[in-house]
């Protein structure tokens, strides 16, 4: 069993889903309608509940405890990619996010049902189900902004021409990556980005929305080497901010 | 989340002696005979007046209530609180949205309600107008306030108005989870560090007064009542609520070695009565009124996720929706 690039995987996966599990949990309180609050905070749990299930995994292969491993990093120990820790924005950002983010993810899991390493395989089938939830979320609410009013539809636009560069980063590759593809752990980035780029391509044609050139695109890598924006680190001391005053207290 | 505070100053409605009697006879006994009133069924002006405002009241303070709260998720201490208070808030959203159908089957519109709690003709839980100042302030809300939400929420699931006493009903299942979640973290902290106790002591002497505020004023300084308690729509009054209240939770919290800053508290073994300190009441008024230490705070939160979302709202509208009342 290859563990480093086993690890490689579950780091990025992992602090991907608690990172924007954090951010959509922001929206609790805030959202345009109290439909929507709901169904962030439902996903917001699933993805902070997927996180820990990744790093219990993680811990099963020698690495410290979730909590530790969570809350007490820091920025440039993180794996997730840079997309996912900007700031909420406004709604129409945040729904571009969730939309193109939850489309990789929903795929990322489907892929992993083949997974050479039993666990993963597993663990990618029951959490499927969660992520396609997510992704037919995202995936209406699309269509139907995507096809409302003037504001909507240009709101999202720009959203989605800002968003792309960095929804490419949820899709770079890690140093782990040719041992990851060959010992058939994980299909690898590529595959991935070509079954989302018919997936997305697919859903904003039902809608006003153009998909900008992805050719013209330069992605913004870093994020699975540890480099950040500089947005990551106040999310983490803001959910540092309790445990941090005693790690070793039970809370 | 909701206590019995707000419910009783005037309010604007025909009086009960100008309704057609036959029909306000038939009303009150279908009332006294146990049976529930439907949406669609006659009832009285008053009736209708006293309840909107009632269940408007109670949905409000859910979505208010979840911004003292929401602002601890992001720094939850851990997973297992993290997860839980996320789902925790998330719960009292989506108790502010039953609520709302629930005043919506009686004729006003949920926007219509919302408008009214930003720009401050309709009121909601005084409690919400404190701040949360520490973890420990949002464990304290999670079990103590919730537990006061369930006195008087249970009370009130057996009222007469059948859609709002369904939703009562689970929205009381759902908050039981609460207050042992909050009971569990106030545990942890009471009998855990130094200054974790500290933090759990300070929260108490914080949220004491507002607590105390929060059934409402005493019986003696309320409105006349008695058609209310006829008509089911209160069920106990202010006192029965904050006695049972301090009959259930005083010792628990003194069971856990925490003290509460009232001398005076005790129960009276002859009468059965817990005696106190009267909180006070001129200042309920002034937060209640608008003069608190977050009303501000709060109503600009919520009117800037309204302002904000307002161009998903009508575009998810089309062009031919029309607003139709919910029968349930």
């Amino acid at each position: 069993m290859n563990v480093e690039a086993i690890k490689d995987l579950l780091y990025k996966m992992a602090d991907d889903q608690l990172i924007l599990g954090h951010r959509n949990s922001e929206w609790i309180g805030q959202g345009p309608l109290l439909e929507e609050d709901i169904a962030f905070a439902s996903m917001a749990q699933d993805k902070v509940g997927q996180s820990y299930t990744l790093y219990q995994m993680l811990n099963e292969l020698g690495e410290d405890v979730p909590n530790q491993v969570a809350f007490m990093r820091k920025a440039h120990q993180f794996h997730n990619a840079q997309f996912v820790e900007l700031p909420i924005g406004e709604y129409d950002f945040s729904l571009i996010r969730h939309f193109l983010f939850d489309t990789a993810d929903y795929h990322r899991f489907d892929m992993l049902i083949n997974s050479s390493v039993e666990p993963i395989s597993l663990l990618a089938r029951k959490l499927k189900g969660e992520c396609r939830y997510h992704s037919m979320h995202a995936d209406s609410w699309i269509k139907k902004l995507g096809n409302g009013t003037d504001e909507s539809i240009s709101r999202l636009q720009s959203s989605l021409n800002y968003a792309i560069p960095y929804a490419f980063g949820v899709f770079e590759e890690s140093r782990m990556e040719e041992d990851l593809i060959t010992e058939n752990i994980f299909g690898g980035e590529i595959a991935l980005r070509e079954r989302w780029i018919e997936h997305v391509d697919n859903v904003l044609g039902q809608t006003q929305l153009i998909l900008p050139d992805l050719a013209l695109e330069s992605p913004h890598f870093g994020g699975r080497y540890g480099e950040h924006t500089e947005h990551l680190q106040p999310l983490l001391d803001e959910m540092s901010e309790v445990i941090s005053t005693d790690p070793t207290a039970d809370w | 989340m909701y206590g019995g505070g707000n419910t009783f100053e005037k309010i604007k409605a025909r009086d009960p002696h100008e309704e057609d009697p036959v029909l306000l006879a038939e009303f009150e006994a279908r009332i006294e005979r146990g049976e529930k009133i439907e949406p669609t069924d006659w009832m009285p002006d008053l009736y209708r007046a006293q309840l909107i405002r009632m269940i408007e009241q109670h949905a409000h303070s859910e979505i208010i209530g979840a911004l003292p709260e929401g602002t601890w998720i992001t720094r939850a201490p851990g997973f297992k609180r993290k997860l839980a208070l996320m789902a925790k808030v998330q719960d009292e959203v989506g108790h502010a949205q039953l609520l709302y159908s629930a005043a919506e089957t009686l004729g006003k519109p949920r926007e219509a309600m919302i408008d009214d709690l930003i720009n401050g003709k309709s009121k909601y839980s005084n409690i919400f107008n404190y701040p949360a100042f520490t973890w420990a302030d949002s464990a304290f809300i999670s079990w103590l306030v919730d537990a006061g939400a369930i006195v008087n929420q249970v009370a009130n699931s057996r009222g007469s108005y059948g859609p709002y006493s369904r939703a009562l009903e689970r929205i009381c299942i759902e908050e039981s989870f609460h207050l042992k979640f909050g009971h569990h973290c106030v545990i942890h902290l009471a009998t855990g560090t130094p200054a974790q106790r500290q933090m759990m002591q300070e929260a108490v002497n914080r949220w004491w007064p507002p607590m105390m505020h929060f059934f409402g004023p005493p019986d003696k300084m309320s409105v006349h009542t008695e058609t209310l308690m006829k008509w089911k729509v209160k069920i106990l009054s202010n006192d029965e609520t904050r006695q049972q209240w301090l009959d259930m939770y005083v010792p628990k919290v003194w069971e856990l070695g925490l003290t509460i800053p009232d001398d005076k508290l005790k129960k009276n073994e002859t009468t059965g009565k817990w005696e106190y300190t009267e909180p006070d009441w001129d200042e309920f008024k002034r937060v209640i009124n608008g003069d608190g230490p977050c009303n501000k705070e709060r109503l600009a939160v919520r009117k800037t996720a309204e302002e904000r979302g307002r161009w998903v709202r009508k575009a998810i509208l089309g062009k031919n929706a029309e607003y139709v009342t919910p029968l349930a």
